[in-house]
């Protein structure tokens, strides 16, 4: 019955590695540049709370799609030359995963009282080491969940970088398709390869909102 | 010396602090009672720069704060504070809430951090607890921590926002003990609070605010036996049974 997906498993499975590598990509600055949105979108100085905000709900407000097409024909446009496509996604999943994680960290340090942080300025740290050492990892404990949870999505999400020709997983099953023209059995595949990943996923979200539940701890 | 002149403050429209006046010698003791939405938690907040004031000037050391050449942080390195709360660091051990600012502020290595960290445990009776969580700690133990945390970076100032109003009757003289040992050793201690007994034993001076202003001061029995302004009694009466 997966005939199809059985002769060329090989090439399938090497556009999951690219799905895989383009997902921790995407994560790793996504989270990194999240916290710092984030730190933004609380600041009191306007001159940094403005221009974070407008970023944020511009980004929010466009589909995922549009920010990759986007990217990817306007960049070589400014660079001079074409982008690697693969490149062009991870950069664009930053830009667009980085506002949704950044309203999960605002979240986060806004849970976070006030007089916690008065406290770490009092014994001398500075704006940076208070973000450093108790913001951002108080923030991280308590979203991990939340964090878990907008990870699956954007693993989901890279799917969409097939339209700029990355030969990711998605991609690989259409290419299979064309040749062999057995859809159902593809994207079948691709389907419960993606729910099982994403399933375990959110059961270790869930797993982590029990744990934080019970301990008490942050 | 902490001089406070002429310092007012809004929030918004409304004036938290009108006009206040005050000046804490080096190891003075001043405590400051009131009822609450006096501005007492505020005028503290003032004095390390962690609330801005519009009017006036608070000077630490020959420093005003209100001037954009001092470094806010640097000085800060010098007052401790003490939260109603306790606000120690959920995520860090004991140990940790007390070492992160002598190891990151004053460079410290590990070990002589957790040298000075271990010693002051011992001094607020609890060096069995470093490497506890908080959540694992009662509300006088922690507090206990957070003065250790404040003492960590060796202040010449101390503030403490009412440090027992959060605690459980039983618990409130171990940490009253602790402040009482550090006033008698010479600590400049600025103290909102209305525990009484604590102002009678180790206080110089205590002032009453009322509304964002002082008052009445006073500095012996006096103040608690023989209160001029009206207010001042009524409140002593109430919090005194």
């Amino acid at each position: 019955m997966f005939d199809a997906v059985i002769r060329n498993f090989g090439f399938l499975m090497g556009g999951f590695g690219v799905t895989l590598e383009l997902t921790a990509c995407a994560l790793a600055g996504g989270i990194t540049l999240g916290m710092i949105v984030g730190l933004g979108r609380i600041s009191r100085n306007r001159w940094i709370y403005q221009p974070v905000t407008l970023y944020v709900n511009f980004i929010r407000n466009i589909p995922l799609i549009l920010v990759i097409f986007w990217f990817y024909f306007v960049m070589p446009i400014i660079a001079g030359q074409p982008l690697n496509p693969f490149i062009s996604a991870v950069i664009s999943f930053i830009i667009f995963e980085a506002t949704y994680f950044g309203e999960i960290f605002r979240a986060g340090y806004q849970s976070i009282s006030v007089d916690l942080i008065h406290a770490a300025y009092s014994t001398g740290l500075t704006y940076t080491q208070t973000a450093r050492y108790v913001l951002i990892p108080i923030a991280f404990r308590r979203m991990l969940p939340s964090l878990i949870t907008q990870s699956i999505i954007t693993f989901q999400d890279t799917s969409l970088a097939f339209v700029i020709g990355l030969q990711e997983f998605v991609r690989r099953a259409s290419i299979v398709d064309n040749l062999e023209v057995r859809s159902i059995q593809l994207y079948g595949f691709v389907g419960i390869v993606f729910f099982i990943f994403c399933f375990i996923g959110s059961k270790i979200s869930l797993h982590f909102e029990e744990k934080g539940r019970k301990t008490g701890v942050l | 010396m902490i001089e406070i002149k002429n310092v007012s403050k809004w929030f918004g429209d409304f004036q938290v602090l009108k006009d206040i006046n005050e000046t804490i010698q080096k190891g003075q003791t001043m405590v400051i009672c009131g009822p609450s939405g006096s501005g007492k938690s505020t005028l503290l907040r003032c004095i390390n720069g962690l609330e801005p004031y519009q009017k006036g000037e608070i000077i630490v050391d020959g420093e005003s704060l209100s001037d954009p050449k001092t470094n806010l942080y640097k000085l800060r390195q010098k007052i401790g504070m003490v939260f109603q709360r306790f606000e120690l660091y959920p995520h860090m051990t004991v140990l940790k809430n007390i070492t992160l600012a002598p190891m990151k502020v004053l460079k410290k290595s590990k070990k002589e951090a957790e040298k000075k960290a271990m010693e002051l445990l011992e001094r607020v009776g609890i060096p069995d607890k470093a490497h506890e969580y908080p959540a694992n700690l009662s509300g006088g133990q922690q507090q206990r921590v957070a003065i250790a945390r404040s003492l960590a970076m060796e202040p010449e100032y101390m503030l403490f926002d009412e440090p027992t109003s959060a605690l459980d009757p039983e618990m409130i003289n171990e940490v009253l003990d602790v402040m009482v040992d550090l006033a008698k050793e010479g600590m400049t201690m600025i103290v909102v609070t209305h525990e009484m007994g604590f102002a009678r034993e180790v206080a110089d001076e205590i002032i009453f605010m009322d509304e964002g202003r002082i008052i009445e001061r006073g500095s012996d029995e006096e103040f608690f036996t023989n209160p001029k302004n009206e207010r001042t009694k009524l409140f002593l009466s109430q919090i005194l049974v």
